[in-house]
């Protein structure tokens, strides 16, 4: 309280400069977030048609694949940690980073080893920092990542299931991938789900009585089919995986600085107001100060009268 | 499937980031691994790898579409044709300048490349459905 005027009005400058910067940020992020949920609209009919023709291949032939097969003995579970690159955006990574530890915990608790993949700057410091190893990572896209870094993830994990097992390594028996749901522009939740083995149960749509199926013809062959539709069905899941993480870590960002930037109004106010208390009472002390001085020269001047 | 009727298919060619082209057409023609395969109304159910090349597709008006597609699929049922690429353009997307001189780097890169013969596969197929086109 007892700082002077100048100093307030410094300290409501930065305030306001830093007021301009949320503001800017927030701006900005609502205009990327709609990109963003234009982007994940542009890529569901793809994710669309291709969980089409994998339930048709699943449903009409009885084709086991690699990639289907439940291990046996799961020994070691590999979890792929989605996460924003940069800050600034709430909750948004930590959420994430937690969602992700739960389930570390979890498969642990099962007896499996984790390996951890991470996903934007901000999972690949948080393990960096606690001297965890992360197998790989891939950074630099969080915002706006494109099809091309989903499907080298898509062919890293793969590469990772489908090793055999060996004296240096043993094979990765599942693949998890945490990343944040898209609700709505107000709620984004955290969620964690299996990749690999594939669970492929949906049907297209459950035939009418009497409805005849639809045979396919399988070209080359069935399992060559399933073979280069699988990996693609993958990466098109970690693609939409990626394009619902962008979309969360927009409309976290653009909550966090709506708040950011209503915070520094509030001190602004808050400061203005000291401030002017802080000029008041100068006033009133200089005031009382030449009263008192005049008085003292009249009861003098009295005095010596 | 409502609104397609027995003459015509409802054809819808989608890429991983957006759909390139839907509408109805009377022929699709794609390349599969084992060969050129022509698409006609009321066709038996099909799924098939198609690999880099061209995608003809003639439409209701009698209009031809041509587009070029990387490796992906094409599945035929119920006279519902999607065909599914990571990559597709149409051929008037297409800039083929920029499709030659990517065609000249990818053969530069190399014979033995794995990925550089794709590339080349993919440019020519570029160039392809834009001289087909015109």
């Amino acid at each position: 309280m007892a700082l002077s005027v100048r100093e307030y009005r410094a300290r409501i400058k930065s305030t306001e400069s830093m007021k301009k910067i949320t503001r800017a940020m927030e701006l900005i992020a609502a205009s990327r977030i709609i990109k963003a949920q234009q982007r994940a609209q542009a890529a569901a009919p793809y994710a669309r048609e291709l969980t089409r023709a994998v339930s048709a291949v699943a449903t009409f032939s009885n084709v086991d694949h690699a990639l289907t097969t439940e291990p046996e003995n799961p020994k070691k579970a590999a979890v792929l940690v989605v996460t924003s690159d940069r800050g600034l955006a709430g909750a948004y990574s930590s959420s994430v980073i937690k969602e992700a530890e739960r389930l570390v915990e979890k498969l642990k608790g099962e007896g499996k080893d984790v390996d951890l993949y991470a996903s934007g700057r901000k999972a690949e410091a948080y393990f960096k920092f606690r001297q965890r190893t992360v197998v790989q990572s891939w950074t630099g896209f969080s915002d706006q990542p494109t099809y091309d870094v989903a499907a080298e993830i898509g062919a890293t994990l793969i590469e990772a299931f489908l090793a055999e097992t060996d004296e240096e390594k043993t094979a990765v028996d599942e693949v998890h991938v945490v990343y944040t749901r898209f609700r709505s522009m107000l709620s984004q939740e955290p969620t964690a789900v299996r990749l690999l083995p594939l669970e492929v149960v949906e049907g297209t749509e459950p035939p009418e009585e009497g409805d005849l199926l639809p045979l396919y013809e399988f070209e080359p062959s069935p399992s060559e089919v399933l073979d280069s539709l699988l990996p693609r069905y993958v990466q098109s899941r970690i693609f939409f995986a990626l394009l619902q993480a962008a979309a969360s870590e927009l409309a976290a960002r653009q909550k966090a600085m709506k708040s950011a930037t209503d915070n520094a109004d509030e001190l602004i106010k808050k400061y203005t107001r000291i401030a002017n208390q802080a000029r008041q009472a100068g006033i009133t002390q200089e005031i009382s100060e030449i009263v008192g001085g005049v008085n003292a020269l009249a009861d003098a001047n009295a005095g010596s009268e | 499937m409502a609104g397609s009727s027995d003459k015509s298919l409802q054809v819808e060619l989608v890429a991983a980031d957006r759909l390139v082209w839907s509408g109805q057409a009377t022929m699709v023609i794609a390349r599969t691994t084992e060969g050129d395969v022509g698409i006609l109304p009321n066709h038996a159910p099909l799924l098939s790898s198609i690999i880099e090349g061209v995608v003809d597709v003639q439409t209701a008006e009698g209009e031809t579409w041509i587009a070029a597609v990387d490796a992906g699929f094409i599945s035929v049922a119920d006279n519902r044709v999607s065909i599914l690429a990571e990559r597709a353009e149409m051929s008037h997307e297409i800039d083929l300048e920029k499709a030659r001189q990517e065609l000249e780097r990818a053969k530069e890169a190399g014979e033995n490349d794995d990925a550089a013969q794709e590339a080349v596969r993919r440019a020519e197929a570029r160039i392809r459905a834009v001289e087909r086109a015109s």
